[in-house]
């Protein structure tokens, strides 16, 4: 088969025209994703049965479920029910758009939460009995010693899930999102080469994929300065 | 205050703690008055460290009585928190918070729990650190410094506190040989300036140079308490014998 430049060279500008709506969709769901996963992740370490339970059912069920499956209940599914259609929510899922966000925060968060609270879980318990012999309250502790250290440990694990996440993006467009995806299968449609146009859509995730990993990195080895010998 | 003019400082009165079923604290019973040391040894698992972690309710104790400095020791956040701010606590993995310097592990508790601004907690650190004799490690993080330095500013850190009784849970068994006297000279220091305290230790030579008194712990009992000279050269039960034949020969 032969393989067509031009066709390249044409089609990256336009796919890139999409290149906003999938940071938003990322950035966007990224940050509610991660407020809702610290609210989750508080409820499930609160020690209160009504509190941790919901929280545990919910991650269970969003995890336990494919993204794809969750994005067309919201988008096809929740429309069909007058209470959501008359809930304050109805602007939002109204359309495409909010459907998209909802459905990547709602997944995000079940993942990051998890993410949290393996760092949480990872503290030396023996810097907490120092916290404690030293006075500090418990929510002293959770603040000053528990989450600077949880963070540290969970970025590694976290910036692997950001990246998952901009590629869950992608399943936006199956609800009509011309984000970098839904441009490009529009215009695999018009000119009926797949091949080329996917495989520079792929070359520009994988670009994008590089610079959150090298962020991340910095980001990382700066949260780290502590536990290098080195200074 | 007692007949002989000394003060008790803590009391342990038929205290009783379970771990399911394996009672690590059977019926102990101890008083240390103000400005006392007290270290204690024994074989691993007979209940040293469990005790003195009772008396900053770092274990809860399952019946009985702990009053330490006139407050009893019970579910009362209140009390715990009084009793917490009154005793430091050594740990024998130092327990140094990692993403902070050696100041600002020293300036934690003074700024959070005495309320103190930033410069006053500073001097505090400051001090403390020279008292431990390692100033110019101030800005350094835990992981850059030795075994025996990181001790000596896990003892600084707790004496920011201005305790009236220091706890030391092995505070030289995780040490290298030769990082162990520069911890034990900070802790005779100490000692010389009158504060009480209570040693979980089998470094007998500073048992029998600093302490008033030397209690031997088997089996979550306490079996013999002496002064070090009686203690040493004439124990009284067949267990204390025994333990102190193990660790003296080797």
């Amino acid at each position: 088969m032969s393989f067509d430049f031009s066709l390249i060279i044409d089609s990256v500008p336009k796919m890139l025209m999409g290149i906003g709506m999938t940071l938003e969709l990322l950035v966007l769901s990224a940050v509610l994703g991660t407020a809702l996963a610290v609210l989750l992740l508080l409820m499930r370490i609160s020690n209160r049965w009504y509190l941790a339970w919901p929280s545990i059912v919910y991650i269970y069920i969003f995890r336990g479920t494919p993204i794809l499956v969750q994005i067309f209940i919201i988008y096809h599914g929740f429309p069909q029910f007058e209470f959501i259609r008359e809930s304050i929510f109805w602007p939002i899922l109204r359309e495409a758009y909010g459907c998209a966000v909802v459905a990547l925060t709602l997944n995000n968060a079940a993942y990051v939460s998890e993410i949290f609270r393996g760092g949480v879980n990872g503290v030396n318990k023996g810097l907490l009995e120092a916290g404690a012999a030293l006075g500090l309250s418990v929510r002293q502790r959770f603040t000053y010693i528990t989450t600077p250290i949880a963070i540290r440990l969970s970025i590694p694990a976290y910036s692997n899930d950001v990246v998952s996440l901009m590629k869950a993006t992608a399943l936006a467009s199956t609800i009509t999102i011309l984000d970098m995806m839904g441009i490009a299968r529009n215009l695999v449609a018009e000119t009926f080469a797949p091949y080329e146009i996917f495989m520079s859509l792929a070359a520009i995730y994988l670009v994008m994929t590089w610079f959150f990993q090298k962020g991340f990195g910095l980001f990382e080895r700066r949260m780290s300065r502590h536990v290098r010998k080195e200074a | 205050m007692s007949e002989n003019g000394k003060q008790p400082i803590i009391v342990l009165e038929n205290v009783n703690k379970f771990f399911g079923d394996f009672q690590a604290l059977k019926n102990v019973n101890l008083t240390i008055d103000k400005g006392e040391r007290v270290v204690v040894c024994g074989p691993s698992g007979s209940g040293k460290s469990t005790m003195i972690r009772c008396i900053n309710r770092l274990e809860e104790h399952d019946s009985g009585k702990i009053i330490v400095n006139g407050n009893e020791l019970t579910s009362d956040v209140k009390n715990i928190d009084a009793v917490r701010s009154e005793v430091g606590m050594v740990f024998q993995s130092f327990n140094l918070f990692p993403h902070m310097t050696v100041v600002k592990n020293l300036m934690l508790a003074p700024r959070l729990v005495r309320k103190a601004d930033k410069k006053e907690a500073l001097v505090i650190a400051m001090r403390y650190l020279e008292r431990v004799r390692i100033p110019e490690q101030a800005d350094k993080y835990p992981i850059q410094l030795s075994g025996g330095q990181q001790q000596r500013v896990a003892i600084a850190r707790a004496l920011c506190m201005n305790p009236e009784i220091m706890l030391f849970d092995e505070p030289t068994s995780a040490l290298d040989p030769e990082m162990i006297n520069e911890v034990l000279d900070v802790m005779t220091d100490l000692a010389n300036d009158g504060m009480t305290m209570i040693v979980v230790s089998h470094e007998m030579g500073f048992a029998r140079s600093v302490a008033d008194k030397v209690a031997f712990m088997d089996e979550g009992e306490i079996v013999e308490m002496n002064t070090p000279a009686e203690f040493f050269d004439n124990p009284k039960s067949d267990r204390t014998k025994e333990f102190l034949s193990q660790i003296i020969e080797h």
